[in-house]
């Protein structure tokens, strides 16, 4: 998708003024913050899990190239194909080539994050096939015609009735003419007209939450089981996935799955986790006739061995976005790209550039809840302190904060001259404050402050002025 | 706690830009809060800032540079103390890794680092304060800053020396460790984005009934003390420092004397 990340400010402005979506974000909170809060509090050894889970993908992406031959082994050995791509316009051909090789005019889709980086729906578009995404988040910002606002929940920033009024809109031509407002109607009603949309599909095109090297599998965890049938009710299943989701065992998958589900909806688990192993063998009853995997660098392991690399053991809950106050002021579409939230300030910059992304890292308090929420352990804060060091060296961003910033270190840095300019300045300011009780409404250089806030004033004296003239 | 030849803990007091500039009352609460645990205390005149607004805007020469004048002036005490979780982390957990590599001064970081404490924190974990004797009447609510809850655990420390305030109730605010939207440079920068997690804030401590809001850090206060003003709110803004020290009669954050 084309970026909007430089746009930041004008959109959060936006985002806030905006009704539903803050009725939408309200719901976000109140729901997975405190089902996540529940989950980890019902789990006596959950920190000793999540510690657990970072020792294996650090181990892992030590040991990536050993990890990804020996996926890619099994899954020949089954009978499927590997298709390394270095970059999204590499996957994006691979998947239109396999799905041209199948006479595909119409594909369903599971959901996948990596399907949104590479632009894969509007690229199959201008080729003439038709993709259908049947997780229902996805299948209604896809009516809606817009990009998933979180990565776990598509459509979080909908309120139910915008999705009365999409479906409303849509389903007409089905012969669905009654606007339905129960969320329970408005399922059903996707489900029906999903389920022949299976059956239509040439091929089933679906993400992967893992790839398990040990044997050449790859599982989606989903609460719907629109994978299931994405992935099995046609010819060939082409799994679109990421590099850094390889991991050893199944065992190994496990460590991960337990922190999974409750970090990301408080669940214990998700309603389906699902292995795929290979194409349809003799005897089977059903499955695709293909099975392939295309696996995405697009820049990834060009984060290893960087003070960035730590980003490679995210596993996509979001649970950094749902606890960010940021996130929840503005939602995700203010971000501007595929990832939005905390991982998306750490990591779009990566693949935009800073120059397109420093709004991301900089709109963030640090105010540290994402890395004590991240399963993880992702240091967040620290990575978005690292991209904006880079923005700083290449003169990224507007030149008036820098300047000021580098002014108030030139103080900051010499005590004597700052003692004199600040013994100065709050003489005036205090005196200032004083006559129009203790607060200003408006500042000179600080209306960013004083447009939604007053601005306290400071009390007079400073505190060594009144320390060293003897005052105790 | 390690004492000198007197049998006193000599503590240098960092002050914080905001409380020397904003409002030296809490400074003076300070030190009051360490004389009567026991303690020395010195100001060294060579302070200025921890170095935060350079470090978060990614100016890594200029943090440097004040980071090594903020370790040169605190050298010689026993121990270090702040009333900001913020600056307090500042110290004791980003100069060490601001200095990594540089063998000499990541040494005097990492020295720094292990002497230095959050004013609520050193009260009670270190000195082992359990008792202030002062009296306040009324309903308080309390905000739990991110720094000094996140990166040094200061939680139930000032809602200890909270509970031995004669006359003073507690009322939790449910949204106690939820940012407010100060985030340093972020107030001016993102405006529109921090005056909408402010106003958030505000309404939830509004919905508390207090009579007073506290926290352990000048920014955080400056901004919702400024939030609830601008709504017209009467509810009073304090550092918790100010309370517990007996401190109250000054004017609260953001207000003018009465002529």
């Amino acid at each position: 998708m084309q970026s909007e990340a430089h746009n930041f400010k004008t959109a959060a402005k936006g985002a806030i003024a905006d009704v539903n979506l803050q009725q939408a974000l309200g719901n976000l909170e109140t729901g997975f913050v405190a089902a996540r809060a529940r989950a980890a509090a019902g789990l006596d050894e959950f920190e000793a899990m999540r510690d657990a889970a970072v020792e294996l993908k650090n181990h892992i992406l030590a040991n990536l190239d050993y990890y990804l031959a020996r996926f890619e082994e099994r899954v020949v050995a089954q009978g499927g194909t590997v298709h390394f791509c270095a970059t999204a316009e590499e996957a994006r051909q691979t998947i239109l080539d396999l799905c041209r090789a199948n006479g595909a005019k119409t594909v369903t889709k599971g959901k996948s994050m990596v399907a949104e980086e590479i632009a894969l729906n509007p690229f199959l578009e201008a080729n003439g096939i038709d993709p259908i995404e049947t997780d229902l988040g996805e299948y209604i910002i896809q009516l809606a015609e817009e990009p998933p606002s979180h990565i776990i929940g598509p459509a979080v920033h909908k309120t139910k009735d915008q999705v009365s009024d999409l479906f409303h809109e849509h389903h007409g031509k089905y012969g669905k003419t009654e606007r339905l407002t129960e969320p329970e109607d408005l399922v059903n009603e996707a489900r029906e007209i999903l389920r022949q949309k299976y059956f239509d599909a040439d091929v089933g095109i679906t993400g992967a939450n893992f790839l398990i090297a040990e044997t050449g599998s790859t599982i989606i965890v989903t609460n719907e089981g629109n994978g299931d049938l994405t992935q099995m009710l046609t010819p060939a299943h082409v799994v679109i996935s990421s590099i850094d989701k390889v991991v050893p065992t199944l065992e190994d998958v496990s460590t991960i799955l337990r922190v999974l589900a409750r970090s990301a909806t408080g669940q214990e688990m998700s309603a389906y986790t699902t292995l795929s192993t290979g194409p349809k063998r003799d005897g089977d009853l059903d499955g695709p006739g293909e099975f392939h995997v295309v696996l995405l660098d697009n820049g990834r392991s060009d984060l290893l061995g960087t003070n960035k690399q730590d980003m490679l053991r995210c596993i996509r809950c979001g649970a950094c976005m749902n606890h960010c106050p940021v996130y929840l002021a503005v939602g995700g579409h203010t971000y501007g790209w595929v990832y939005p939230g905390p991982i998306g300030a750490a990591l779009d910059p990566h693949f935009l550039g800073i120059e397109e992304a420093h709004h991301l890292p900089g709109a963030s308090t640090f105010c540290g809840r994402c890395q004590e929420v991240c399963p993880m352990r992702i240091p967040l804060p620290e990575i978005m302190r690292h991209w904006r060091e880079e923005a700083f060296e290449k003169k990224v961003g507007a030149t008036p904060e820098r300047l000021g910033i580098r002014a108030w270190a030139f103080f900051a840095r010499r005590p004597r001259l700052y003692r004199l300019a600040t013994r100065l300045a709050m003489r005036v300011l205090g005196r200032a404050g004083s006559v129009r009780g203790g607060r200003f409404e408006s500042l000179p250089l600080a209306s960013g402050w004083t447009r939604g806030r007053d601005m306290p004033a400071p009390e007079g004296r400073t505190f060594i002025d009144r320390w060293t003239a003897g005052e105790r | 706690m390690n004492t000198n030849s007197n049998n006193r803990a000599r503590v240098g007091l960092f002050v914080t830009c905001l409380v020397d500039l904003y409002r030296p009352t809490v400074g003076f609460a300070a030190v009051k809060l360490l004389l009567d645990a026991g303690c020395t205390v010195e100001v060294p005149e060579s302070q200025t800032c921890c170095g935060q607004p350079a470090y978060s805007s990614g100016d890594r020469a200029d943090t440097k540079a004040i980071a090594r004048n903020t370790i040169a002036a605190f050298q010689d005490f026993d121990y270090v103390v702040a009333p900001s979780g913020s600056c307090a982390a500042m110290l004791k957990h980003h100069y060490p890794k601001l200095f990594e590599g540089d063998a000499d001064w990541e040494l005097r970081a990492k020295d720094l680092a292990a002497r230095t404490h959050e004013l609520l924190s050193f009260l009670t974990d270190v000195a082992g304060v359990t008792n202030v004797d002062v009296s306040w009447d009324g309903k308080v609510t309390y905000h739990d800053s991110c720094s000094g809850l996140r990166e040094l655990k200061v939680k139930e420390q000032p809602r200890r020396l909270l509970s031995a305030v004669e006359g003073l109730t507690l009322t939790e605010l449910p949204t106690a460790e939820t940012c407010c939207g100060f985030g340093g440079t972020f107030c001016i920068k993102y405006a529109d984005v921090s005056v909408e997690m402010v106003t958030r804030k505000a309404e939830d401590i509004r919905g508390t009934d207090a009579d007073m809001l506290l926290a352990g850090d000048m920014g955080c206060l400056l901004n919702m003390a400024g939030r609830l003003k601008r709504e017209g709110s009467e509810i009073e803004v304090r550092h918790v420092a100010e309370v517990l020290a007996g401190m109250t009669g000054r004017p609260s954050i953001g207000e003018a004397e009465q002529n």
